[in-house]
């Protein structure tokens, strides 16, 4: 039996020390073991993105990376988005445009989604399409996530303009 | 998933020496995001995972005009599509790493991963393979390089030996005139296994009409990704016309030997194999026209 | 002869909303764009384990034997069950709300008796102290099989040499039973006027033949259950249900409790659609725990899901429809069969119902059949039967339409139902709102616009839910802030909460955010059945309703004691109750009535006996790839009677939703099986369903022609857009390709294939 190892991480900002075995995922030790449960597995092999997190910068299916490549990494996930108290423009959207029903894919559309507008603030609707692509949701035909993103990005050129 | 052990080398050496020392029962991580599904799902058995990106040989990557492309083994897919000058330069190799899965496949999978993976369906080969590209090995007995048309040998086979490694891919320098291109059929637009696959690089003439030289690679449509070579030869001082390219695409579907399954059917993608190239060869046509 | 459909609530005709129509943020909402709502997955208990099920190769074999020691012997590993575990099974129904289940079917479903009936059919469980060693322990499970020829497609199953899945099945041939085994459960029939006299009046007669394949619901959430036995006998479950009391009521029967000894707790469930109704993990996670003293979680992977749990039936239709050259359809005849899965009682019932279901027919005939095969019982989705009658009947319609030169809309305006029309099944429609509902697509942008260009097409479809009442119970507490806490016991799947809400906040005359609804365990709440059938904004809605007009009266008998006046006397307007120039507002009355005298708490159970009948029409635009076979959805426009859309946000989302999924159910969804009834694609990678860049932004236009039997004049919503899109789209594709596709998935194969042998 393999022994647990000792990782260190920086996760949403802070240091992270935690013990866990080479055969776990990410995802089931942010879920599991650091009770970040805001990352979901819908199918546990990187098709649906319901666990995506950010991994040093960059948007992973967090169930197709193990917790031991982690020492040393950057982590961020859904559960800090919001800020201050505060709900992420892109969060705020999500919420008054209705891209949610059930919402069991709404943290990894959230997460991917903010990597892209970081990324590409002017993301074209198929730039958007394209990149969210990753992300199966099975409630909402995607119209009003799309639409979330966009007006999110309308939001946040006005904030700037203003 | 079954019980491992891991570990994650910073040399070339050390990753050698454990690969030789586990004969067979370790198992390369890259961007891992074949070998973690395969490891889950029992497919394949590892007692070690040797995670190979801390070894900086597999995780540089280096672009000139003059010398060309050398890729790490564990370079994920995005460093190539953002990167102006590799897109410039290898258009086929970069259509691939974009459509590898989806945005969060291609912050960790690798091409050379890809390779070593080995499937009859892998989108990166036929780009390599048309861009001509060299695997670079190591192993107990030092390293060798093997030509990627030559690498896989069966599904999810090739021809790495137990203790080799591979360490990087090279692509030669684009000459003028020069582009690629590749395109895969799938019946969803992201997020899906190629029915068919074709990469295609052309040289054209100064004038931009005929076809000086060209390469095409296959996917999906036989045991191992395949050089298209009679295809390839016959577009050698040919127009660059629609009737050359649908020509070629004919010869290029005398190779095809797929298989009947969920994904489509003999006849189905023998048929695309036709379509693909002609259509390749169009948008490579394009792209080297324009630089 | 015919039947009236019973009333519930007379609408109330009401147009001047406050509340209603508007689009307030969902009262779950920052719940879940931050992560902290807590679904099934999400939830642990102390000391808990986790559990892990083993499931069958085959497709259908004999159990010679299982032999658990070795795994039991295992480090970390608890306990280990199989069907012997569970208590003798009774040949008898209980009630899943949207339909009824028996319990020997339903046991051995959860846990194989004797006999795999499907690959993917649970055999074993275990439980351990960790996920991983829960799945090694499976390996070590030793199941010996006698293997048995399979079958999978509806009309082989049929044959009288087919293999014989369950020995005590005989058909039920319209109240008479069969004598010796068979597949064939079930044969219905619906007949209304003279089938051949109708067809005699035609002028225009075509009849096709049509295939379906069998398709998964498709939610994210894998099923998951919570489950902890405690030594006095009580069973506490926390799970991904659409309904809590009827998993209760089938836990406790399997495990032959009493109901009130299980309480269930519904955590945020991640979809359903009609396949999270039946249990799977909440009797086997019971057991588990039972067996092992410690509480138990069992959660699916994704290849179980689609190999272990409910899809809905692959089917095999005839259908015959006759026109008159003035455009008016007089006959129709349909030879239906559905399978069923493993075990009796698919979904040919609603099939049968609603194949001719939008228009009016003199004369109909239907024939359904129930069919056993050996892969996973079917459960429902979305409409369920539905969607594969309106393909056939939208595709046939819109020739006859091409054949006698007019518009499809116009044609179908000409036949469609109306109030009074009397449906195959004897049921006669009360006010629907399907002439309106063509009526606004037909004055649409996207249908008044031109579509050019080579191989583009245009098509409609129709489709049409029954949409249900049934039971539902809320309760209310007047706080002394004067905002109110609901309570019910309608899982909240897509936004309920706040459509309840708002119906109650609108009642009372206060914002919708001065409501705190919230879904609660069995032991909390009255009586509620499933979240499905598109029932809840509906009939929930009408117990808030009803228990809001409770808190009003009780709120007005307070005032008048304030005012020392007679409570009829008290007139409330808005929310602000008033009498001789006196008057309060809600929350200054809640504020007084909280400090004094008796609590204010009210509560309301309905049990609403009717249909409320949605229709919907759909409009495609498709390109066709001619040398690949390839579909682009290029402009597509829903339109459906909402009766009042309460939150039209959440109106237009699942009109959308349910396009997208008929879009997928179209163009590649399918299980596909090899020739052994092997299912090969159980991914997400290979059963494609459709990613966001396979669609465009899906146009909604709501119609709202008011429910009668609501006072808000509320439809359920959620079912019929899943229906009209095979046919739509199938009808762009003729008109992009020339080609009639009468099997779906219309995958690129199959369209290629049929452009290139044109």
């Amino acid at each position: 039996m393999a022994k647990k190892q000792v990782v260190t991480s920086n996760i949403n900002g802070e240091e992270v020390e935690f013990l866990c075995k080479p055969q776990q995922s990410l995802l089931e030790v942010l879920r599991d073991e650091l009770d970040l449960t805001g990352a979901k597995e819908g199918c546990n092999n990187g098709n649906c993105g319901a666990c995506t997190v950010m991994l040093d910068g960059h948007p992973v299916n967090s169930c197709l990376v193990l917790a031991v490549e982690a020492e040393g990494a950057e982590i961020t996930t859904v559960e800090s988005i919001s800020q201050g108290g505060e709900l992420h423009p892109l969060q705020q959207c999500f919420l008054e445009d209705a891209a949610l029903q059930c919402g069991i894919c709404t943290p990894g559309f959230l997460v991917a989604a903010k990597a892209l507008l970081e990324k590409n603030p002017d993301a074209t609707e198929h730039e958007i399409r394209f990149n969210l692509a990753n992300n199966l949701c099975r409630c909402t035909g995607y119209d009003k996530i799309v639409k979330a993103v966009q007006d999110c990005q309308t939001r946040t050129k006005e904030a700037v303009s203003q | 998933m079954k019980d491992f052990d891991y570990a994650a080398p910073t040399a070339l050496n050390e990753a050698v020496s454990l690969l030789a020392q586990h004969n067979g029962s370790a198992k390369i991580l890259a961007g891992g995001t074949d070998i973690i599904v395969q490891l889950r799902e029992g497919l394949k058995d590892a007692d070690v995972v040797i995670d190979v990106k801390k070894i900086p040989e597999l995780t540089q990557l280096s672009y000139s005009a003059e010398s060309g492309l050398s890729m790490g083994a564990s370079v994920p897919c995005y460093q190539l599509y953002e990167n102006p000058e590799i897109v410039g330069a290898y258009g086929a190799l970069t259509d691939s790493a974009r459509i590898i899965g989806g945005w969060q496949i291609q912050s960790r999978a690798s091409v050379g991963g890809n390779l070593c993976n080995s499937s009859p369906a892998a989108d990166s080969i036929p780009s390599l393979i048309a861009n001509n590209a060299t695997a670079h090995i190591v192993g107990p007995n030092g390293s060798r390089e093997v030509a990627v048309t030559e690498f896989c040998t069966a599904p999810g086979k090739n021809v790495l030996e137990s203790g080799e490694l591979l360490v990087k891919i090279t692509l030669p320098a684009r000459v003028s005139k020069s582009a690629s291109a590749y395109l895969r059929f799938i019946p969803r637009n992201e997020m899906d296994i190629a029915v068919a696959g074709v990469g295609s690089w052309v040289k054209l003439s100064e004038d931009g009409n005929t076809i000086e030289d060209a390469r095409m690679g296959l996917c999906a449509v036989s045991a191992t990704p395949q050089f298209a070579e009679e295809a390839s030869a016959f577009l050698r001082g040919k127009p660059a016309t629609d009737e050359t390219f649908a020509a070629a695409g004919e010869l290029a579907k005398k190779i095809a030997s797929p298989i009947d399954d969920m994904r489509g059917t003999v006849e189905y993608r023998i048929h695309l194999v036709g379509v693909l190239t002609k259509r390749t060869l169009k948008i490579a046509c394009e792209r080297a026209s324009e630089n | 002869m015919s039947t009236e459909t019973p009333k519930a609530e007379v609408y109330l005709g009401k147009t001047d909303y406050k509340v209603i129509g508007t689009r307030p943020i969902r009262h779950d909402g920052a719940d879940k764009v931050t992560g902290k709502a807590i679904y099934t997955a999400d939830f642990k208990l102390p000391g808990m384990l986790h559990g892990a099920i083993l499931r069958s190769p085959h497709p259908h074999a004999n159990i010679k034997s299982i032999d658990t020691s070795a795994a039991e012997a295992m480090d970390g590993v608890m306990a280990v069950i199989t069907a012997a575990d569970m208590p003798g099974l009774k040949d008898k129904n209980a009630s899943l709300g949207e339909g009824s289940v028996n319990l020997l079917d339903l046991g051995s479903n959860v846990l194989a008796h004797g006999k795999v009936l499907y690959r993917g059919h649970a055999v074993a469980a275990v439980a351990a102290k960790s996920v991983h060693i829960a799945q090694e322990a499976l390996k070590h499970i030793v199941v010996e099989y006698e293997e048995l020829p399979a079958v999978t497609w509806v009309l082989d199953a049929m044959k009288d040499d087919a293999p014989i899945l369950l020995d005590r099945v005989r058909t039920d041939d319209m109240g008479e039973m069969s004598e010796s085994p068979t597949n064939i459960s079930k044969h219905i029939r619906f007949e209304k006027g003279n089938i051949e006299d109708g067809f005699s009046q035609c002028d225009i007669v075509i009849e096709k033949e049509f295939r379906t394949e069998t398709v998964h619901q498709g939610y994210i959430e894998p099923h998951a259950s919570v489950a902890s036995w405690n030594e006095d006998g009580h069973l506490k479950i926390w799970t991904a249900t659409q309904g809590s009391f009827t998993a209760r009521q089938q836990t406790a029967e399997l495990l032959e409790l009493p109901v009130s000894k299980v309480t269930v707790t519904p955590c945020e469930i991640g979809g359903g659609f009609g396949g999270k109704i039946a249990v799977y993990t909440q009797p086997v996670a019971a057991m588990l725990s039972q067996k092992s003293g410690r509480p138990v979680k069992v959660t699916m992977q994704r290849n179980e899901v689609f190999e272990g749990t409910g899809p809905t039936p692959g089917s095999y239709m005839k259908v015959k429809i006759g026109a008159t050259n003035d455009g008016k359809l007089v006959a129709g005849e349909a030879w239906l069969a559905y399978d069923a899965g493993a075990f009796p009682g698919g979904v040919i019932g609603p099939g049968c119902m609603c194949v001719f279901s939008c228009y009016e027919f003199e004369h109909a005939k239907v024939d359904g059949y129930d069919v056993l095969v050996n892969k996973p019982k079917t459960q429902a989705y979305r409409a369920p039967g539905s969607t594969h009658v309106a393909f056939a009947v939208e595709t046939i319609v819109d020739e006859i339409a091409e054949k006698l030169e007019m518009d499809p809309i116009d044609f179908r305006l000409q036949n469609a139902a109306k109030e009074g029309t009397v449906r195959v099944d004897g049921l006669k429609y009360p006010r629907i709102g399907l002439i309106e509902t063509l009526e606004a697509l037909k004055n649409s942008d996207h249908y008044q616009s031109k579509l050019e260009g080579p191989n583009k097409g245009r098509g409609l479809g129709c489709g049409f839910w029954f949409n249900i009442g049934l039971k539902s119970s809320v309760t209310a507490t007047v706080n002394s802030d004067g905002m109110v806490s609901l309570i019910e016991g309608s899982t909240d799947i897509g936004g309920t909460r706040t459509s309840i809400a708002m119906q109650f906040a609108e009642t009372l005359g206060i914002p919708a955010e001065d409501v705190i609804p919230k879904v609660a365990d069995t032991d909390s709440i009255g009586y509620t059945d499933v979240t499905g059938g598109s029932r809840v904004t509906f009939s929930t809605g009408l117990a808030a309703y009803k228990c809001a007009l409770d808190i009003q009266d009780q709120l007005r008998a307070r005032a008048a004691d304030l005012w020392e006046c007679e409570p009829e006397n008290v007139t409330i307007e808005e929310g602000v109750y008033s009498h001789n120039g006196d008057s309060m507002t809600f929350k200054e009355l809640a504020d007084k009535a909280c400090k004094v005298g008796d609590p204010v708490a009210g509560s309301a159970t309905v049990s609403p006996d009717c249909f409320t009948n949605g229709f919907a029409a759909h409009l495609a635009d498709v390109e066709v790839d001619p040398e690949t076979g390839k579909v682009t959805i290029l402009r597509y426009t829903a339109v459906q009677d909402a009766g009042k859309a309460i939150h039209p946000s959440y109106v237009e989302g699942q009109m959308q939703g349910g396009a997208v999924q008929g879009i997928g159910w179209t163009l590649n969804e399918e299980y596909f099986y090899d020739d052994k009834g092997t299912m090969k694609n159980a991914s997400f990678l290979d059963y494609r369903m459709p990613t966001c860049l396979d669609v465009p932004m899906i146009e909604t236009i709501i119609v709202e022609v008011p429910n009668p039997d609501h006072p808000y004049g509320v439809r359920g919503v959620g079912e019929p857009p899943i229906c009209p899109p095979p046919g739509a789209i199938a009808n762009a594709i003729y008109h992009a390709t020339g080609q009639r596709m009468t099997e779906l998935p219309i995958s690129p194969p199959k369209l290629w294939k049929a452009i290139s042998e044109k």
